[in-house]
C-alpha cells in the first residue's frame, strides 16, 4: 500500500479526551487516492470519534490531521468542506420541509443581488445530479423521498465543490440491495476519479466487497491495519473483540423437538410476501437478509405489529393469525425489538418496572385481581438474576443504565413471563463484547431448556455461529433455507444478493 | 428505590428533588412567607378550611395527573365541571319540580345524568386522542369551547336554580362524625387513585404509555385502550369535582370551570408529574393541589389582589415547568432514583 507524502489525508497520533474518557488514543490512519479504507469496530471503539475529527465536527485533543502532506486544521464542518473532505453520516443533516435543490446548496446559494436565483438553483441542481446518475426530480421536498434518496442527497452535497474524502457512516444500514449496488457503482466512481473513501460498515460481506485496507478499531486505539480482501472475517472480529472466536460464541447443543411456530404463505403492511417459516422447541432458527429483505417485518408481522394481509400463522398448534402482540405474549411468545430506547423500554421506569411490564396482567395478578407486590419482587428478581442484572441496578431509572445493561433488562422481560418461543431482533446491537457472549450464553439456556429461538440478525457471524438452521430472507420472502454444515458465509451470501428471477 | 441513601446532604435533596419535584422547597417558602404576612394563617380553623377548599381542585388535578402521564393533557377539565354542573341541575330541578316529595329520587338521577354528561366530553376527548391521532392539546381545546358553549346554550348564560336544599346539605356542607362529606369523597377517590395506579396493570400501563408507547405496544398494551382510559377516569373524576361544587353553590353554573385547567395542570407539575409522561404519584398530586389553594388562601389573607394572584399562579406553573426539566435532565445525566 502506498503510504506517502501524496496520500489524500493522514492522521499522526490523533486523540481526544472527553471528561473521563480517551475516545480516541493516538492513532495513525493515512487513506491513498483512489482507495475504500473501512473503519471496524465495535460501538464505542472510537470510529465515530474519528471520522467526527475528520470531517471538521469536532477538534482533536492532540496529534495531527494532514492533507496531502501539510498539515490541516479543520475547525468546522464547512472549512473540512473547504478541503474536500464531505461526511455522510447516519443522522442526515437535511431539512425535510426543503426541496431536494435548495438542501443541495443550503448555505451556498450564491444569491444575485441579495435574491436567490431559484431558477438557476434548479438548474444547478439538475446538473449535479445528472452527472452523479442520481434519479431525483430536484424540485421535491426532501420529506417526501425514501431513506436511500435522502442518502443520495446527502452524497451529493459533498459534490458541489471538487470531492477529495468522502466519508461514509454505515451507508447501507437501511438500503436494499438494490440500492446498496447503486452506492457501490457510485463508490467506484469516485475510486476511480482519484478521491478516497472513509467506510465505516459492521458488515463483514461489505468489508471484502468495497474495501482495500481496513483498519480495526478497539477501545478507542488503532489494533491494526490490514487488506480487506485477504485478511479473514475470523481474524477481523478476533482484532474487534480482542477475544477468540470459541470465547465469543458458545457451541449450542440441537435437540429439535414439536413444532412452535408454522408460518405460511405470510404477507403484511410492511412488504413481506409469501413467507413461509417453521421452528421447533430445542432449536436456534437464524433469520438472515439484507437490511430492508423482510426478516425484521417476517417476525413483526408473526408477533402482531405489523397488519397480516395474507396466509396464516399457528403458534403452539393455534390459528394466530391475526393475534396482537399483548395475546401473543399470553400465548408465550416473545418478541424482542430491535432498537431498544425507540421501542424496547420505558426509559423513566426503573429496570424493575420494565421487566414486570409484560407479565403483569397473566403473571403478577394477587387478591382481589390486584397486582401483587411479593410476586413482582420474586418474578422481576429471578429473571433479573437470569441475565445477571446487578441488583443495585434494578431499582434505577433504565435511562441511567449502560447500554449493555439495558439489553440485559429487555431479555428480562421475555424471561419474566416464561415465554416458549423467543424472537430475537437484533439482540446485540451496540454492546460490549462481555455483555454479548453474556447473552449468548443465555441464549444457549433458553434453547438447551427447551425453548425455541430465532435469531433475527444483520451481524452475519453471529448468525453463523449460532444457528442450527438459517432461512434468508430477499425482497420480502424466503429466498432459502440452510441446514447445519451448510451454513456458512458464501452459501447465505449467495441468497442474499441472488439475481431477481423473472416475476413469479 | 427503598435503597438507603449515604452521601452528603446535598445528595439526599437532590434525590428528594427528583423523587418529589420542587414541592417540599415551595410548600416551606410559602409557610413561612404566609405565617408571616397574616396571623390567621397557621390557625387550624384556617387550615381545616383549607383542606375543605383544595378538594375540588384535588379531584380535578387526579383527573388531569391520568392525561399527563399519558404523554397528555386536558384542557377541558373547566368545561366538564361546566357542563356536569348544568345537566345535573337541569335533571335535578325537573324532577324535583315535578314531585317535590321525590327529593332523593331528583338528586340521585341529576347527579347520574352529570356524571354521563361529564364523561361523555371525555369520551370524545379519549376518542380523538387515541384512536384519530388528534394531539390532545388541540383536542381538548376544542372540546372546552364546545362544551362551554353547550352550556351556556341550554342555560342561556343564567344560573339553574330550584334544586333541591338537600343537596347542598349532603353534598355541599354535610358532615358525618364530624368530618365534611366532599373531604370523604376526596379521600375516597384519592384512595381509589392509589390503588389504581400502584395496584393495577392498567396503572402501569398509563405510565408506559406516556413514557413510551412503542415499547408498551410490544410489551402488550393495548395503547389505544389506555389513552381511552385516561381521558373518560379524568372526566369522571372531574364530573365528581363538578357536582360537589354544584352542591356547594346551590345552582348549576356554566361559569364555574374558570381557571381550573390552569390550576390543575400547576397542582399535578408542582406535585411532580412528568410534563413527558410516565411520572406521577397519586399523593404528589394530592400535595400539589393542597398548595395552590394554600398559596390562594395565604394572598386573600394577606389581602393580595386578585389580579396580582393571576401573576403568581402563572409565574409558579412556569417554575414547575422548569424544575421539571431540570429534573429531567438529571435523570438522564445518571443520578440514580
Amino acid at each position: 500500500m502506498p503510504v506517502s507524502a501524496s496520500d489524500l489525508i493522514e492522521t499522526v497520533a490523533l486523540t481526544k479526551h472527553y471528561p473521563g474518557v480517551k475516545a480516541l488514543d493516538g492513532v495513525d490512519f493515512s487513506l491513498a487516492p483512489g482507495e475504500v479504507h473501512v473503519l471496524f469496530g465495535e460501538n464505542g471503539a472510537g470510529k465515530s470519534t474519528l471520522i467526527n475529527l475528520l470531517a471538521g465536527v469536532n477538534q482533536p485533543t492532540s496529534g495531527q490531521i494532514l492533507m496531502e502532506g501539510r498539515e490541516v486544521r479543520l475547525h468546522s464542518v464547512l472549512d473540512a468542506r473547504k478541503h474536500g473532505v464531505s461526511a455522510v453520516f447516519q443522522e442526515f443533516s437535511l431539512v425535510p420541509t426543503l426541496t431536494v435543490a435548495e438542501n443541495l446548496f443550503l448555505g451556498d446559494e450564491s444569491p444575485r443581488h441579495g435574491f436567490i436565483d431559484r431558477r438557476a438553483l434548479a438548474a444547478r441542481a439538475r446538473e449535479l445530479l445528472a452527472d452523479l446518475q442520481f434519479d431525483l426530480d430536484p424540485a421535491r421536498r426532501v420529506s417526501t423521498l425514501s431513506r436511500a434518496e435522502q442518502q443520495m442527497v446527502e452524497i451529493a452535497k459533498g459534490f458541489r465543490s471538487r470531492l477529495r474524502v468522502l466519508i461514509l457512516d454505515e451507508p447501507t444500514a437501511s438500503l436494499t440491495d438494490r440500492e446498496t449496488e447503486r452506492l457501490f457503482t457510485l463508490i467506484a466512481r469516485i475510486q476511480a476519479e482519484g478521491a478516497g473513501v472513509i467506510y465505516i460498515t459492521h458488515r463483514m460481506q461489505e468489508i471484502a466487497r468495497v474495501g482495500d485496507r481496513v483498519t480495526v478499531l478497539r477501545d478507542g486505539r488503532k489494533i491494526g491495519t490490514v487488506d480487506a480482501k485477504a485478511t479473514s472475517e475470523d481474524r477481523l472480529i478476533e482484532m474487534m473483540t480482542g477475544r477468540t472466536i470459541s470465547e465469543i460464541y458458545p457451541t449450542i447443543a440441537a435437540n429439535p423437538g414439536e413444532i412452535l411456530l408454522e408460518v405460511e404463505g405470510l404477507a403484511s403492511g410492511a412488504g413481506v410476501r409469501d413467507a413461509s417459516i417453521t421452528v421447533r422447541r430445542g432449536e436456534v432458527v437464524g433469520l438472515a437478509g439484507l437490511v430492508g429483505s423482510g426478516k425484521s417485518e417476517l417476525m413483526r408481522a408473526v408477533f402482531g405489529v405489523d397488519r397480516v394481509t395474507a396466509g396464516s400463522v399457528r403458534f403452539k398448534g393455534v390459528d394466530v393469525t391475526h393475534a396482537r402482540p399483548g395475546e401473543m405474549l399470553r400465548r408465550g411468545l416473545f418478541y424482542l425489538p430491535p432498537d431498544r430506547k425507540a421501542e424496547g423500554l420505558v426509559l423513566a421506569f426503573t429496570a424493575r418496572a420494565n421487566i414486570a411490564l409484560p407479565a403483569l396482567r397473566s403473571k403478577l395478578k394477587g387478591r382481589f385481581g390486584l397486582l401483587s407486590g411479593k410476586r413482582r419482587e420474586a418474578l422481576t428478581r429471578t429473571a433479573g438474576q437470569q441475565v445477571e442484572l446487578a441488583e443495585r441496578n434494578a431499582g434505577r431509572a433504565v435511562a441511567v443504565l449502560s447500554g449493555g445493561n439495558q439489553q440485559k433488562v429487555l431479555f428480562a422481560k421475555g424471561l419474566g413471563i416464561n415465554a416458549d418461543l423467543y424472537v430475537l431482533d437484533e439482540p446485540t446491537v451496540g454492546v460490549d463484547v462481555g455483555t454479548r457472549s453474556a447473552l449468548y450464553t443465555l441464549i444457549k439456556r433458553l434453547c438447551e431448556g427447551g425453548a425455541g429461538v430465532v435469531l433475527v440478525s444483520s451481524d452475519l457471524p453471529e448468525v453463523l455461529h449460532l444457528s442450527h438452521r438459517v432461512y434468508v430472507t430477499r425482497l420480502g420472502t424466503i429466498a432459502g433455507e440452510r441446514h447445519g454444515a451448510d451454513i456458512n458465509e458464501a452459501s447465505l451470501l449467495g441468497l442474499f444478493f441472488e439475481r431477481e428471477r423473472t416475476a413469479a | 428505590m427503598a435503597e438507603a441513601s449515604p452521601g452528603t446532604p446535598g445528595n439526599v435533596l437532590e434525590k428528594l428533588f427528583i423523587r418529589m419535584g420542587v414541592l417540599p422547597v415551595l410548600m416551606v417558602l410559602a409557610l413561612i412567607v404566609f405565617s408571616l404576612m397574616s396571623e390567621q394563617f397557621l390557625r387550624i380553623d384556617n387550615l381545616v378550611n383549607l383542606v375543605r377548599q383544595s378538594v375540588y381542585l384535588i379531584l380535578v388535578s387526579l383527573g388531569q395527573m391520568l392525561a399527563l402521564v399519558t404523554g397528555g393533557f386536558d384542557l377541558s377539565v373547566g368545561t366538564i365541571l361546566a357542563v356536569t354542573s348544568v345537566v345535573s341541575a337541569i335533571v335535578m330541578a325537573h324532577f324535583f319540580g315535578a314531585d317535590p316529595n321525590a327529593v332523593w329520587f331528583a338528586i340521585s338521577i341529576g347527579c347520574f345524568a352529570g356524571l354521563l354528561a361529564g364523561a361523555a366530553v371525555g369520551v370524545v376527548n379519549g376518542l380523538g386522542v387515541a384512536y384519530l391521532g388528534v394531539s390532545p392539546f388541540i383536542m381538548t381545546l376544542g372540546t372546552q369551547s364546545v362544551g362551554f358553549g353547550i352550556a351556556l346554550l341550554i342555560t342561556g348564560g343564567v344560573p339553574v336554580s330550584g334544586l333541591p336544599g338537600e343537596l347542598s346539605e349532603t353534598l355541599g356542607f354535610g358532615r358525618i362524625l364530624g368530618v365534611p362529606i366532599p373531604i370523604l369523597v376526596t379521600a375516597a377517590v384519592a384512595v381509589m387513585f392509589y390503588i389504581l395506579m400502584t395496584r393495577t396493570a392498567r396503572g402501569s400501563y398509563l405510565l408506559a404509555v406516556g413514557g413510551n408507547p412503542k415499547a408498551a405496544a410490544l410489551s402488550g398494551v393495548n395503547v389505544r385502550t389506555t389513552l381511552l382510559v385516561a381521558y373518560v377516569l379524568c372526566a369522571l373524576v372531574t364530573a365528581v369535582s363538578g357536582l360537589l361544587l354544584t352542591a356547594r353553590v346551590e345552582s348549576g353554573e356554566a361559569n364555574i370551570g374558570g381557571t381550573m385547567a390552569l390550576e390543575s395542570i400547576a397542582a399535578c407539575v408542582i406535585g411532580g408529574v412528568s410534563l413527558r409522561g410516565g411520572i406521577g404519584r397519586v399523593e404528589n398530586v394530592v400535595l400539589g393541589a393542597i398548595f395552590i389553594v394554600l398559596v390562594q388562601n395565604g394572598m386573600n389573607l394577606s389581602e393580595v389582589g386578585s389580579y396580582l394572584q393571576m401573576i403568581v399562579l402563572g409565574t409558579l406553573l412556569i417554575i414547575a415547568v422548569i424544575a421539571d426539566q431540570i429534573r429531567h435532565r438529571m435523570i438522564a445525566g445518571g443520578v440514580g432514583l
